[in-house]
């Protein structure tokens, strides 16, 4: 079970969350091309380590929340709004 | 005098004793003489510094891949890299299901020809991997859900893969365990695909690395790929951690890890790393003789030979590495299973574990050439891999062999997705953590 700090509600179990994948990407410029928003569309990084990501906090403040979490470990680093910077560990290793 | 030959230069098949054609009378002649003259299903091979192609990834469609680049398109010069001893990965962590009931056509056809090679597998193998063709049955829960289930049995039919719709009636007769009134999602009916059914998982990979390491191929195990090396963009051989092998082609099969080993080579994959838990009763008696899928929920269940239920369900549904699964999802599958079998309570659940899949974004696999010359994929098996074996290993290998796609892999390129040709087969789009 997964403990997830929301900064409005508090510490809340991932069953009040819904995962919505990946924060990293960026949306390319309109007239980037096809093969550029192929790439933002499809591929993914996948890292084995820290990875920025999106979850929902449906049955709480239903608020949209970008959080870094270690894909192997499940430790939570840092929890934040979407517009902000994230804040991710240079070290993979949890 | 010359010097002594130098064996660790030989080809491996020189100096690889065979471990015999297994029947009835050899283990009767074994039984009388205290079982002393069986050796090795497979050679613990040493890896030679060259060959014409290393595949990464000793599991399912590793082995098999290697198996029928050597025994059906004349490739024996081959090696099979395995970080730890083969088997223990998501060939040994399935449910252990083989069917071919899918939508779309393309992947009708794929895995249909799947289950008719596995139907000839033991065969062929000379090895028992205990394919039971059993059955599985589809349940559903709605008129809506009656309505979808029967349109995929037709395009089934259409493309003359058989199967059959189950009434309530018939229903209660096949499968007594099953409460059909529970009280969330009555069952309205079912269609069963007689043809499906169970396999022995750990022994596809023992099959196949013995029928594979027979042919001429090395399977070395406890060699780690830590690097894949270029010469611009042609991959050249791969780094070990018993040290450098080149190669004319590399072909990974290391789903779970695709997106890890493709980086080494520089590339991104369409794919995300998630976790899928499996369970397994205490054993008893038999009860449940065919597998059985739930349509309200993601559940599944069939019994072992051994006569534990194995089970499984959705996976977590975030991007994870971790090969052992979350508390909730164990939670939503046993409410899954008590709904659907309430017999299922009375029992004890022995063991509970993870296998990291590969899940792409449209939930169809990848068999495909890549931007780099040299270079194969096989992976992005979501979690129906396993079912996948053969005819993954067949085309993958037709591949390697000719350089083109198998026509019945065509496809599963890798091009898809920026072309706009995804087999999305439930229709939810890039979101992988929906498949």
């Amino acid at each position: 079970m997964l403990r997830i700090p929301c900064p409005y509600c508090g510490e809340r179990d991932e069953t009040e969350f819904r995962y919505r994948g990946d924060a990293s990407r960026a949306r390319p410029p309109a007239d980037a091309g096809l093969a550029a928003f192929a790439a933002y569309v499809y591929e993914r990084a996948n890292p084995r380590g820290w990875h920025v990501e999106w979850w929902l906090h449906v049955a709480g403040c239903r608020r949209l929340l970008k959080v870094v979490r270690h894909t192997e470990s499940h430790q939570i680093h840092w929890v934040g709004a979407p517009q902000e910077p994230p804040s991710v560990p240079a070290d993979a290793s949890p | 005098m010359s010097a002594p030959p130098d064996f660790k230069q030989q080809p491996a098949r020189a100096r690889r004793a065979s471990s015999g054609r297994y029947s009835f009378w050899r283990l009767v002649r074994e039984g009388l003489k205290g079982q002393r003259g069986w050796s090795r299903a497979w050679a613990k091979a040493v890896p030679r510094p060259a060959y014409r192609v290393v595949i990464v990834g000793g599991g399912g469609h590793g082995l098999a891949t290697a198996y029928y680049l050597a025994t059906e398109y004349g490739i024996t010069d081959v090696a099979v890299l395995e970080r730890g001893p083969i088997g223990l990965g998501n060939v040994g962590r399935n449910t252990t299901i083989i069917r071919s009931n899918y939508f779309l056509p393309d992947n009708i056809r794929f895995y249909e020809y799947s289950l008719k090679l596995w139907e000839g597998l033991e065969r062929r193998l000379n090895f028992n991997a205990m394919v039971s063709q059993r059955g599985t049955l589809n349940l559903f829960h709605s008129e809506a859900q009656r309505d979808l289930f029967t349109r995929r049995a037709n395009q089934m039919r259409l493309l003359g893969v058989d199967n059959e719709p189950l009434s309530r009636q018939q229903l209660k007769e096949r499968v007594p365990l099953v409460d059909l009134d529970n009280g969330r999602y009555p069952v309205l009916g079912g269609f069963l695909q007689p043809r499906g059914g169970t396999v022995r998982h750990d022994a596809v990979a023992w099959g196949y690395a013995r029928g594979a390491s027979e042919a001429g191929v090395d399977i070395v195990e406890h060699c780690e790929v830590t690097g894949i090396r270029r010469d611009g963009a042609r991959v050249t051989g791969v780094e070990t951690s018993r040290g450098p092998i080149a190669a004319e082609t590399v072909c990974l099969a290391v789903a779970g890890h695709s997106s890890q080993l493709a980086a080494m080579a520089g590339l991104t994959l369409p794919i995300e790393s998630h976790v899928l838990q499996a369970f397994v009763t205490e054993a008893i008696k038999p009860l449940l003789d065919v597998v059985i899928t739930y349509g309200a929920g993601h559940f599944y269940v069939s019994q072992s030979d051994k006569g534990g239920l194995v089970f499984g369900g959705a996976i977590d549904g975030y991007n994870t590495y971790g090969q052992r699964g979350t508390l909730p999802m164990t939670e939503e599958v046993a409410c899954a299973a008590v709904t659907l079998l309430p017999g299922l309570a009375r029992l004890k659940v022995l063991r509970q574990w993870g296998g990291v899949m590969d899940m792409t974004m449209d939930g169809s696999p990848i068999i495909s050439a890549t931007p780099l010359s040299g270079l194969v994929i096989n992976g992005g098996w979501c979690y129906g891999g396993f079912k996948a074996i053969p005819a993954g290993g067949m085309t993958t290998a037709h591949l390697v062999a000719r350089g083109t796609p198998h026509p019945l892999a065509r496809h599963l390129d890798l091009a898809r997705f920026a072309d706009g040709r995804t087999r999305d087969e439930r229709g939810v789009g890039p979101f992988p953590y929906l498949h």
